[in-house]
């Protein structure tokens, strides 16, 4: 079956030997934790770069910590003391309401430790686009009557977008990446997935090139939408002023 | 060259120097360590770390060269892709913009398997590289990480001196040219000083950056702290101790990438050029 070669990989065993299903599906697995991974980073990030800036001194100092940490230590560091962490006390909690061990789902526990590492960094980045809202339009929006939450809802976050969409599309090409990592802890995605591949054919260049090319046209794709987006974002604003 | 008078850098460097921005801990924030300190030290384990720490001291050493000689290498690697990719022909621009899309598209972890895993069983089924003077080295895990950290190093900070070097004004280095400068000239001593300025708050970020990809090593054998700590867990069945202490020592590393940076450029940014 391995007559289709091209620079010396071959191509075969990818067309008709199920390697080429098994390398999509894990990118698929890939793409749906970083996707999860993002959104529960969008909401923590979010949360905590609004606490960073309102929260009282204690809040503050904690989240200071929480940021701190994250972007200091590796994440394949964190991944495993979030993952054990979590486990242990998911345990505990099923454990005193009498159901015993719990046995926790990869993608879901992927989601959790990559989502904790996104947050912090997406804290960031969002507590440096809400400064960078103008304080009149906050101002105005005061003197109109408008509550706390409301002004948030309403003026603070739709106008801080232009500024948070670059680092925010960073984020996700990211968390895209890190994926990856979790081949570290044996989860079934796209470098785990490859690792297999290649470890039972032997053939590393072809597997491990198949799978740089899926990151990559990934990559590439978000780019493009990403840059979309941003364009839509910033419709209206003066060109080349970065917020 | 029409390039040239592009006046912002791109959206990554702003990126990065926001990421850096030094930690503000006040007397909450520092309550609160002193606290889980006083937990780690009460109920945690730490008698493994007499029997261990020549072997984490060890792998600290391993980190830091590991660290210091990929970015030293990445830098001047980046400097060549910047220009490369600002300044150079067609035929040097584009495999210098392909590298960089190419490193930045994929995982660290991915490039590192592929060089150990991939370019190692290529080398080894070849007799004359077995047989070469080289093989003592080749057939060793460290040359693979070294070259998969330099390559990530030199593709992000290739990026942001790309950036950099199209940042300078066009005026400056007309103005070098009609001093009768030569073109090596205004680069060494017009051009690269002012684009590494310019560059340098973003060495911080990536400098940190490249230290928290370090422990990826591990995964192809290569002895650092992490994978001492890793160790250390299997052989004590302890969970968190083994993490926690190489947090905290990664936590201090970062910190001193930080300050050191920052004395750097206080010296060497008196005049900042604008």
């Amino acid at each position: 079956m391995s007559s289709l070669s091209i620079l010396g990989l071959d191509l075969g065993l990818l067309l008709h030997d199920g390697w080429g299903e098994a390398l999509l599906t894990g990118l698929y697995r890939s793409l749906s934790i970083a996707f999860g991974a993002f959104a529960l980073g969008l909401v923590i990030g979010t949360l905590a770069g609004i606490g960073k800036l309102h929260g009282n001194a204690l809040l503050r100092q904690l989240l200071e910590l929480y940021t701190t940490v994250v972007r200091s230590v590796p994440e394949l560091v964190l991944i495993l003391i979030v993952y054990f962490a979590g486990s242990d006390l998911l345990n505990a909690v099923s454990g005193s309401l009498g159901y015993g061990q719990v046995e926790i789902n990869g993608a879901a526990a992927g989601i959790l430790v990559l989502g904790v590492v996104q947050g912090a960094y997406a804290t960031e980045v969002i507590r440096g686009a809400i400064l960078s809202v103008p304080v009149g339009q906050i101002e105005a929006a005061q003197s109109f009557g408008m509550t706390g939450p409301a002004i948030m809802r309403r003026i603070t976050l739709p106008a801080m977008l232009p500024a948070a969409l670059p680092g925010l599309s960073n984020l996700w090409l990211i968390a895209m990446k890190d994926t990856a990592l979790l081949a570290v802890l044996g989860f079934g995605e796209l470098t785990q997935v490859t690792r297999q591949a290649a470890g039972t054919t032997k053939e590393y260049f072809t597997f491990f090139m198949a799978a740089g090319c899926l990151y990559l046209i990934a990559s590439l794709i978000s780019n493009a939408l990403s840059h979309r987006l941003e364009a839509w974002a910033r419709r209206g604003l003066p060109k080349d002023v970065r917020a | 060259m029409s390039q040239l008078a592009k006046p912002v850098i791109d959206a990554d460097v702003t990126e990065v120097q926001a990421q850096v921005r030094p930690p503000a801990l006040g007397r909450w924030g520092w309550l609160v360590l002193a606290a889980f300190a006083v937990y780690a030290a009460a109920s945690m384990r730490w008698d493994w770390l007499a029997s261990y720490y020549p072997k984490l001291l060890w792998g600290l050493w391993t980190t830091l060269w590991l660290l210091v000689v990929t970015t030293a290498l990445g830098l001047v690697l980046a400097i060549g892709l910047g220009i490369a990719q600002a300044a150079g022909p067609r035929w040097l621009a584009l495999p210098a913009r392909v590298f960089c899309t190419v490193i930045r598209g994929t995982p660290l972890l991915l490039q590192l398997w592929l060089l150990y895993y991939g370019l190692g069983a290529l080398f080894a089924a070849n007799p004359e590289i077995r047989q070469s003077a080289l093989w003592p080295v080749l057939r060793q895990a460290w040359p693979y990480a070294v070259l998969a950290l330099t390559m990530s190093y030199a593709a992000y900070e290739g990026e942001v001196m790309r950036g950099a070097f199209l940042g300078i004004a066009k005026g400056q280095l007309e103005a070098a040219q009609s001093f009768g400068m030569t073109r090596w000239h205004i680069f060494r001593r017009i051009w690269l000083p002012q684009a590494f300025r310019r560059a340098l708050p973003t060495l911080v970020g990536e400098t940190i950056l490249q230290l928290k990809a370090t422990p990826l090593v591990a995964t192809i054998t290569v002895m650092d702290i992490y994978s001492v700590a890793a160790q250390v867990r299997q052989a004590t069945y302890l969970t968190y101790e083994p993490l926690i202490l190489i947090s905290v020592v990664y936590v201090l590393i970062a910190l001193l990438i930080q300050r050191a940076f920052a004395a750097f450029t206080k010296t060497h940014q008196t005049r900042s050029p604008r």
